[in-house]
């Protein structure tokens, strides 16, 4: 009987509960899809520089990240892969052997990134195959290269060209051979796109005069979210005086913390946002006790508990509130399917400005269950916050004086 | 017999003024089980006042109010309220009942508040209806009612809880003189058949007239009580 009684006083005032469910509709609905753009967006550019690139943990030798030098390579030992490929949620290991080099071509020159790999097992971690988009993938035994098509662009090299490639190999040994270049990659990222070149592990560590060496192994594991177990695992398995294991979030700190400051950015402008809304409901709050407080002198005289009273009333904003987010959320999931399902391209023009700022020219809606789970806790949150007030009045009232006609 | 309201010595002084006021003044009258009986006087002579001291309203400045031996006048206010849930039954003047719920439902929801059954609830609130003559208007709404009809549901829901007594303030007030002639001929049956005590305040001379027993009240102190046959 409670609940049928707080259902018919919330349809009391049909148009005022009608405004204030709408007011959290709309702001369930813009708060998700601001939200699922801008997680879409982490989550893109956490893909395009972690999963398609460094990976979710690598090993290298202590003290390569700080100095990142031929020199600080490791050799491949496998009792070492072993042990870190049996840590459960590790699924493959990928070698790399990564310096700079001098990338020339004609007259053109540029420094690049060399990266020696397993085509195979790197395919395996960041789907390298798929950038091709001229001339065809590494094999294990190539000689010849892959790059980027931002670099390739700038050199003026096609397939069947001839890359120079100059360097500083292990030990001071001087690195420089010719390539013939193989395959074109786009990469989403102009920092990769414009600087990237792929050779089969063998002949990076020729050039670089690295027999078996590498300067990275990067792991595929079964599920980003156990990055950080599987990194305590491994550092429990493998002599940490000698190797380190790092996380995505230590690989690629400036993406953890712009990722962080356009994440406060978009919460500050959800307060904003409930702000606003919490007005509004506070105000239909304000009305709804205040008009009926003769009707609330009644019930305590006739025998209601304060408490009683209090909790019918939280009641009703409590069922505005469920229907203001269902409705929301209702509504928003069949745009944030489509929009996951088919993500929004940037046009031309704009996109290649975004680009230039490093980023993916696309908008990618994220359906991660937390953005709809957190506009529910805020408008719950702020409708528990704001019932305060006719809680406080129901306690205060005095029956006599709430009765004087 | 020991009487069923005792108030002694209440006094009830208002200081919202400059000037305080003595709404009720040194008052003590005893009420018996079974009585039928009105509260008159003019305007502002303190009826309002006095009925809202005796059912645990309002607290009196000083003097004490006993019911059935309890002592009312300073209970905490919760117990307060569990107090007149089970035993007084309130008629209020105008707009006693919840709009959003039917006269049924009204009348079940005081004893829903005494966690009575549903089944119980029911049974009680139509024999209740059918006592005052409205078991038609079972599922309207106050807003569908009549005033004498709503005043008629107020009784049948001041009833339902069973109370020792019933307060009534001016509770024909607002109604016309057919209205007022069958609500208190619905009353006085009640009081008859079942032996309810009921407490009313009136201006009206023709519910004078059918008080048994009738205290006046000037400024705050009862200046004439007569039991009549
Ligand atoms: N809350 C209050 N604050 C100040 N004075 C009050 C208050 N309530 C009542 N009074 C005063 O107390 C006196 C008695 O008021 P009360 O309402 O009991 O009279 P009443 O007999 O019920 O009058 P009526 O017949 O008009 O209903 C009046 O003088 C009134 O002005
Ligand atoms: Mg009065």
């Amino acid at each position: 009987m409670y609940l049928t009684l707080a259902y018919r006083n919330i349809w009391r005032n049909r148009r005022r509960t009608l405004i204030t469910i709408l007011s959290i509709t709309f702001a369930v609905l813009l708060a998700c899809i601001m939200r699922s753009m801008q997680l879409g967006s982490y989550d893109k550019m956490i893909e395009n520089s972690v999963r398609f690139h460094t990976g979710y943990i690598q090993i290298h030798k202590k003290g390569y990240w700080d100095d990142k030098v031929i020199d600080n390579s490791m050799p491949m030992d496998t009792s070492v892969i072993q042990s870190m490929t049996r840590v459960p949620g590790v699924d493959a290991y990928v070698p790399r052997l990564e310096s700079f080099a001098l990338a020339s071509h004609g007259t053109q020159t540029k420094g690049a990134m060399v990266m020696g790999i397993d085509p195979e097992r790197e395919h395996q971690l960041t789907l390298l195959k798929d950038k091709v988009v001229e001339g065809r993938y590494l094999t294990s035994g190539d000689e010849g290269v892959m790059i980027g098509q931002g670099l390739a662009e700038y050199l003026k090299i096609g397939v069947g060209d001839t890359l120079v490639l100059l360097g500083q190999g292990y030990h001071g040994a001087s690195a420089a051979g010719l390539y013939p270049v193989q395959g074109i990659l786009r990469f989403p990222l102009p920092q990769q796109n414009d600087q990237l070149v792929y050779l089969s592990l063998p002949t990076a560590q020729w050039l670089y005069g690295a027999d078996n060496m590498v300067t990275t192994v990067a792991l595929l594991i079964d599920d980003p979210d156990h990055t950080e177990k599987i990194v305590r695992d491994i550092r429990s398995q493998i002599d940490m005086e000698e190797y380190e294991v790092m996380d995505w979030k230590e690989l690629v700190p400036e993406l953890v913390q712009n990722i962080e400051l356009d994440n406060v950015s978009g919460r500050i402008m959800l307060w904003v946002l409930y702000l606003v809304i919490g007005f509004g409901m506070f105000g239909t709050y304000l009305m709804m006790t205040a008009e009926r407080i003769y009707e609330f002198g009644v019930m305590i005289a006739v025998g209601m508990r304060r408490f009683r009273l209090q909790g019918l009333v939280f009641l009703e904003i409590l069922m505005m509130s469920v229907m203001g987010v269902l409705a929301g959320i209702c509504l928003s999931l069949p745009v944030l399917i489509y929009f996951n399902k088919n993500p929004i391209r940037f046009p031309e023009e704009v996109g290649e400005m975004v680009e230039t700022f490093g980023m993916e020219p696309v908008y990618a809606f994220s359906l991660d269950p937390v953005i709809f789970t957190n506009q529910a806790y805020a408008i719950f949150f702020m409708a528990i916050i704001l019932s305060g007030y006719p809680i406080w009045k129901i306690q205060r009232m005095k029956v006599v004086e709430s009765m004087r006609l | 017999m020991a009487a069923l309201i005792k108030a002694t010595n209440i006094t009830k002084v208002y200081h919202k003024t400059s000037v305080p006021v003595h709404a009720i003044n040194n008052l003590s009258v005893e009420i018996a089980e079974g009585e039928f009986t009105a509260i008159v006087g003019p305007s502002g002579c303190g009826k309002t006042t006095l009925l809202n001291i005796l059912g645990g309203l309002d607290q009196p400045t000083s003097g004490t109010v006993m019911i059935d031996g309890v002592d009312i006048s300073r209970m905490k206010d919760s117990d307060l309220i569990d107090f007149r849930l089970h035993n007084i039954g309130f008629v209020f003047q105008a707009y006693n009942l919840i709009p959003v719920l039917t006269a049924l439902e009204n009348i079940e929801f005081i004893m829903l508040l005494q966690k009575r059954s549903r089944k119980e609830r029911v049974a009680r609130a139509k024999e209740l209806l059918e006592q005052m003559n409205i078991a038609d208007k079972a599922d309207h709404r106050p807003g569908e009612l009549s005033g004498g009809q709503q005043q008629r549901v107020a009784v049948a829901r001041a009833l339902a809880s069973n109370p020792r007594f019933i307060l009534a303030d001016e509770p024909t007030a607002n109604l016309d003189s057919v209205s007022t002639e069958n609500l208190l001929d619905l009353m006085a049956r009640i009081n008859r058949e079942q032996k309810a005590t009921f407490i009313f305040s009136t201006h009206d001379q023709r519910v004078m007239d059918k008080a048994r027993r009738l205290i006046r009240l000037v400024d705050g102190a009862i200046v004439s009580d007569d039991v009549r046959s």
